[in-house]
């Protein structure tokens, strides 16, 4: 209450001669964002409701003068105080500011043209904003050089680190991952896992939140679109694609759409121009997760309420990679408990490989699945070994929304003018349950849309559970199961998974289901969608578009899928058959590299 | 000179050093510390069970230790040898007495005689000024020391 007090009161300050009022307790820099005055920073990073922060204070690049004070002030970290005369703009200032970017710019690679960040940097942006056309600093000056780290999923280039330390903040502060850290002192300082390993090696989960804060190109998505384009162009081999339901509510931001634009039929459209012989739908996969998940939770809960003792509750999702990579890592007592169906993304693999490729009469070599994902971890999972068969992968190759939307430009394709187009059957058929799924929240929502179902024997009047949604890192509701309550906890971003997890073991929450998420919003905040540059008005829109897309859907609940029925029927006999058991679960394995 | 292998008994001296610090990470530095005059350096190991024990990243860890040039990840010598090259003992002829001890181990500052058997670093002042140049083997001041007399000295170790 008395934080609430202080906070509340007001303050007048004077920035760049216009007289403002703000709350006590604002920094300079916000103070002037609020004012129109946006002062640039390669440091600092705020993630409005996301609880994300990062203020090292260390660019210096957003310095102002103040008024009765010699030095200038990096305004990031520098609260306002009433009467304090602020300029964001004096000569002095912009001076202070360009040395700091050529100081930075003398220790950095100049190869911006061939940079995979090339467009995206905040680092080139602020150059080009500032006009610094040579670096005065230091001729010919030492540049610090460090070994570059490739993962399945992301790579680093530390050559091209500015120490703004966003990543740190996000591995340790956001994720409690803590796989990187800032290491050495003075020039040869970098951040870098433990003893300077790779990130295969030290308990990263390749959630790719760190590639998606970074400035520069230090941090990069691992880069597949020529293996794709290989495939593609190779006559002998069938090329079938799957989205995610998150890539069509950001992929239209890379071609000038309004962020929460859903873009699913243009995309479908340019996929099919790009020469991919079938378009179809992790969704019909989510949709498939469900019937598995969702019954493998009804089995769980109705052996606990005919009291077996030693039936593992709550059911954790297991769709998200960066998620299973963390409780592996973190939590190896209790691998029984997540639930043993495997992700959308392999599911469809599997399907696609086993019972597609029976379809079309060919070899599983000759059919190539890519898929295209919000999600850098998804790179990881598709090469875990325990998916492929003889060598052979179920999914050959992801790539992320940026990458397809690279590829995209890279064919020529005018994007904004591709007619909307259908996915093809029968692995492009989905319910609204389905799209969901892209959200945090939207796993459970659709899974508790068809174990009602399932459970009550009863037909859902309204299919929105809105008491499951919404941006909150934790959340939980209880839910009616006909005179049932049914607790479910949801959590995303990693941190608040583990606080969730943590509470869990400490008897302090009582759960049946939980779903957990590692990205912030879910999928749609993952780190291969477009990036947000800190605004998290981005991801919010994204995530109203998920549920848009979902009430504009005829089907709404995954197990009246027709395709999914069918597929049932014709292959897999029923959910959690042997069959399905095979093809569509998995298991997981202790990690524990620390 | 065998890598570091932590057995249980050094698992227990860790416990006891994080446990007389109440287990808190923010005694970081001080535990390190402790662990290094328990260890000689801080090998991998023992980071990963202090991380483990106060239940922070070993990358932060590793992350202070690297920070501060105090710590060491390359094991000393079993005579640890340091060369004071504060201001009395630097105009008193410390550089050449380094000299010659870089010259007759054949290693540089910081490093180990491939034996393990000496290690070289050099310090600020040890209070000894009086006694300029010093010199520290283990705990045994060497003082008004010059670079002739460095091999007679060394080989007095025997083993």
């Amino acid at each position: 209450m008395f934080n609430n007090v202080l906070f509340m009161e007001k303050i007048k300050i004077t920035i760049d001669n216009k007289l403002v009022e703000v709350s006590k307790g604002t920094t300079i820099y916000h103070a002037a964002k609020a004012n129109g005055i946006d002062i640039p920073t390669l440091c600092y990073l705020k993630l409005d409701h996301l609880n994300i922060e990062n203020r090292p204070g260390g660019c210096r690049v957003c310095v102002v003068q103040i008024e009765g004070r010699k030095n200038l002030a990096p305004s990031c970290s520098t609260l306002c105080t009433d009467g304090m005369v602020v300029y964001t703009n004096k000569v002095r200032v912009l001076n202070a500011r360009k040395t700091v970017l050529e100081l930075i710019l003398s220790d950095h690679p100049k190869e911006c043209l061939v940079c995979s960040s090339s467009g995206q940097c905040d680092l080139q942006k602020l150059s080009q904003k500032m006009g610094i056309r040579e670096i005065h600093a230091v001729e010919n000056a030492e540049m610090s050089t460090y070994r570059k780290d490739f993962s399945p999923a992301l790579r680093r280039d530390m050559d091209k680190c500015i120490m703004c330390r966003r990543c740190e903040t996000i591995c340790n502060d956001v994720q409690t991952v803590g796989a990187l850290s800032a290491v050495n002192r003075g020039f040869m300082s970098v951040v870098a896992p433990a003893f300077e390993q790779d990130l295969v090696d030290s308990p990263c989960t390749f959630c790719g939140q760190c590639v998606a804060v970074c400035p520069t190109g230090a941090l990069t998505p691992f880069d597949d679109t020529a293996k794709v384009i290989r495939a593609l162009a190779d006559p002998t081999k069938t090329v079938i694609v799957q989205t995610a339901p998150a890539v069509r509510a950001a992929l239209g931001e890379e071609f000038g759409f309004e962020p929460g634009t859903l873009v699913t039929g243009k995309m479908v459209s340019a996929l099919r121009t790009m020469g991919f012989d079938k378009v179809f739908d992790t969704d019909f996969a989510a949709d498939l997760t469900i019937m598995e998940e969702g019954t493998e939770l009804l089995s769980r809960i109705s052996k606990f309420l005919n009291g077996d003792k030693d039936v593992k509750l709550p059911i954790l999702t297991s769709c998200c990679p960066a998620w299973v990579n963390f409780f592996e890592e973190n939590y190896p007592s209790m691998l029984d408990v997540p639930s043993t169906a495997r992700s959308p993304q392999q599911m469809f693999g599997s399907i696609a490989k086993n019972y597609f490729a029976e379809l079309l009469g060919i070899k599983r070599e000759d059919l190539v699945v890519i898929s295209v994902m919000p999600c850098l971890a998804k790179k990881y999972e598709c090469q875990r070994e325990e998916f492929s068969t003889n060598g052979n992968p179920d999914v050959d190759y992801s790539i992320s929304t940026r990458e397809l939307a690279s590829l995209i430009r890279f064919a020529n394709i005018d994007f904004n003018s591709l007619p909307e187009e259908d996915f093809d059957r029968p692995l492009g058929e989905s319910t609204g349950a389905a799209v969901i799924f892209g959200a945090t929240g939207g796993v459970i929502e659709a899974a508790v849309r068809t174990a009602y179902e399932l459970y009550t024997g009863k037909k859902l009047t309204k299919v929105d559970f809105k008491e499951l949604r919404g941006l909150e890192g934790i959340r939980t509701a209880t839910l009616d199961f006909n005179g049932t309550p049914i607790h479910i906890g949801i959590a995303h971003q990693l941190g608040n998974a583990r606080k969730l997890l943590d509470g869990i073991k400490s008897g302090m929450y009582n759960f049946h289901a939980i779903e957990i998420m590692a990205c912030p919003g879910g999928c749609i905040g993952g780190a291969g969608q477009p990036l947000h540059h800190g605004d998290s008005s981005i991801i919010q829109a994204r995530f109203e578009a998920i549920y848009r897309e979902d009430a504009g859907k005829t089907i709404r609940k995954s197990h009246e899928n027709p395709y999914i029925i069918k597929l049932y029927e014709d292959y897999l006999g029923h959910p959690m058959s042997e069959k399905a058991h095979h093809l569509l679960h998995t298991k997981y394995f202790e990690k524990n590299k620390n | 000179m065998t890598a570091f292998k932590l057995q249980e008994c050094h698992k227990k001296t860790i416990e006891d050093i994080c446990n007389s610090y109440n287990n808190d990470p923010g005694d970081l530095i001080k535990i390190l510390h402790k662990c290094q005059t328990a260890f000689g350096y801080l090998p991998e190991d023992v980071q990963r069970v202090v991380a483990k024990i106060l239940n922070i990243s070993v990358a932060k860890v590793y992350g202070v230790v690297t920070f501060y040039s105090f710590f060491t990840m390359t094991p000393k010598g079993k005579h640890a040898i340091s060369v004071c090259m504060g201001t009395a003992c630097y105009v008193r002829g410390a550089e050449k007495v380094l000299d010659e001890l870089k010259e007759q181990l054949k290693i540089k500052v910081g490093g180990v005689t491939p034996d393990g058997k000496f290690s070289l670093d050099c310090l600020r002042c040890v209070g000894a000024c009086g006694l300029a140049p010093v010199v520290l083997i283990g705990d045994k001041v060497y003082g008004r020391l010059e670079a002739s007399q460095v091999k007679e000295i060394l080989d007095s170790y025997e083993d």
